[in-house]
């Protein structure tokens, strides 16, 4: 499949209806998640017949992106009803039958709750710019123990020497796969801008 | 819910120190054709609960003639992890729910989705 082709099946995906802020929903962009899955998918080979999660799917872009590239099998995590309904829409509108769903709370699991069950991570995580502070760390954190081969994660630039030290802490590898810039349209009522650019880091992060 | 997703999930509800297996109560199952991969299976069966597996399934009702024991030499073995094949990714449990087997506490499935999380006073 080409990129583009992944991109315009990724467009059908339908996005939250009512974002809940406490939650930091913002919907990955087909264009990013495309650009992503098809990077792990084609530089690493981390997709296609891998045992892959995607912590924090909210409505499963990532998955079904996942999904389309021919995970053995990718599972979506998620604490949200509403979010989860919209994926299982999703993913049945798909007819994908290579996915499937948990619906927990990430920064609650125990620390061996599923390690090294999954070959790959992908996520978008939470940013923690909503009274989460923190958050994006905790769920690399439970990421890293939850994957064999590597995890892949968005984070914002301006946290990556802070993310980089953390890697070194826990003796795993980072690489900055690509710069790219998030565009995230008004989605909440106080967003006054009509659409803003967050600069982001692709991050992959392995143990060798 | 995929009997490969259950076979990694545990209770950990407080105190409760065996969480796994947990016992699943189906009310609702279906099974679908999904496209073999006999690497993937292959790959899988190392990081598995075997006997858990077996539990699952033939709660079910789906255990059909896979062993109660691991086959050595599985990976070349196709009709074998045809039969695992099966029982991974095509059986799944759409309504009902799982029990920990140590504190009795249901965690509920819905349309396919198990919901693991814990009341405040459950963390």
């Amino acid at each position: 499949m080409k990129l583009k082709e992944l991109e315009s099946c990724l467009q059908q995906v339908d996005a939250f209806e009512e974002p809940k802020i406490l939650l930091e929903q913002y919907p990955t962009s087909p264009h990013i998640a495309a650009c992503m899955l098809y990077t792990i998918h084609n530089t690493f080979d981390d997709i296609e017949g891998k045992l892959v999660a995607d912590l924090g799917c909210g409505c499963g872009v990532l998955s079904i992106g996942a999904a389309m590239l021919d995970a053995g099998l990718c599972v979506g995590f998620d604490i949200d009803d509403d979010a989860l309904e919209i994926f299982k829409r999703n993913s049945e509108e798909f007819e994908l039958t290579n996915i499937d769903l948990i619906q927990c709370d990430m920064c609650s699991l125990r620390s061996h709750a599923y390690a090294k069950k999954f070959d790959t991570v992908i996520m978008n995580p939470p940013f923690g710019t909503k009274h989460n502070q923190g958050m994006d760390m905790q769920f690399l954190r439970t990421a890293l123990t939850m994957a064999t081969t590597a995890v892949y994660s968005l984070h914002k630039t301006s946290t990556r020497g802070h993310i980089q030290k953390k890697a070194n802490d826990w003796g795993v590898k980072m690489e900055v796969i690509a710069e790219l810039r998030y565009d995230l349209p008004a989605s909440y009522k106080f967003h006054k801008k009509k659409s803003v650019d967050i600069k982001v880091d692709f991050l992959r992060f392995s143990t060798t | 819910m995929k009997l490969l997703t259950h076979n990694m999930l545990t209770s950990h509800v407080k105190g409760v120190t065996k969480g796994y297996p947990l016992l699943i109560k189906a009310t609702e199952v279906k099974v679908s054709e999904v496209e073999f991969n006999p690497n993937f299976v292959s790959r899988m069966i190392p990081k598995l609960e075997w006997s858990a597996l077996v539990q699952a399934a033939d709660g079910l009702g789906h255990l059909q003639d896979l062993p109660a024991e691991l086959v050595t030499d599985y990976e070349k073995n196709e009709e074998f992890l045809r039969k695992v094949h099966r029982v991974l990714l095509e059986v799944e449990v759409l309504e009902g729910c799982l029990q920990c087997p140590e504190s009795g506490r249901e965690f509920p499935i819905s349309r396919g989705v198990p919901n693991m999380l814990l009341n405040e006073d459950e963390a």
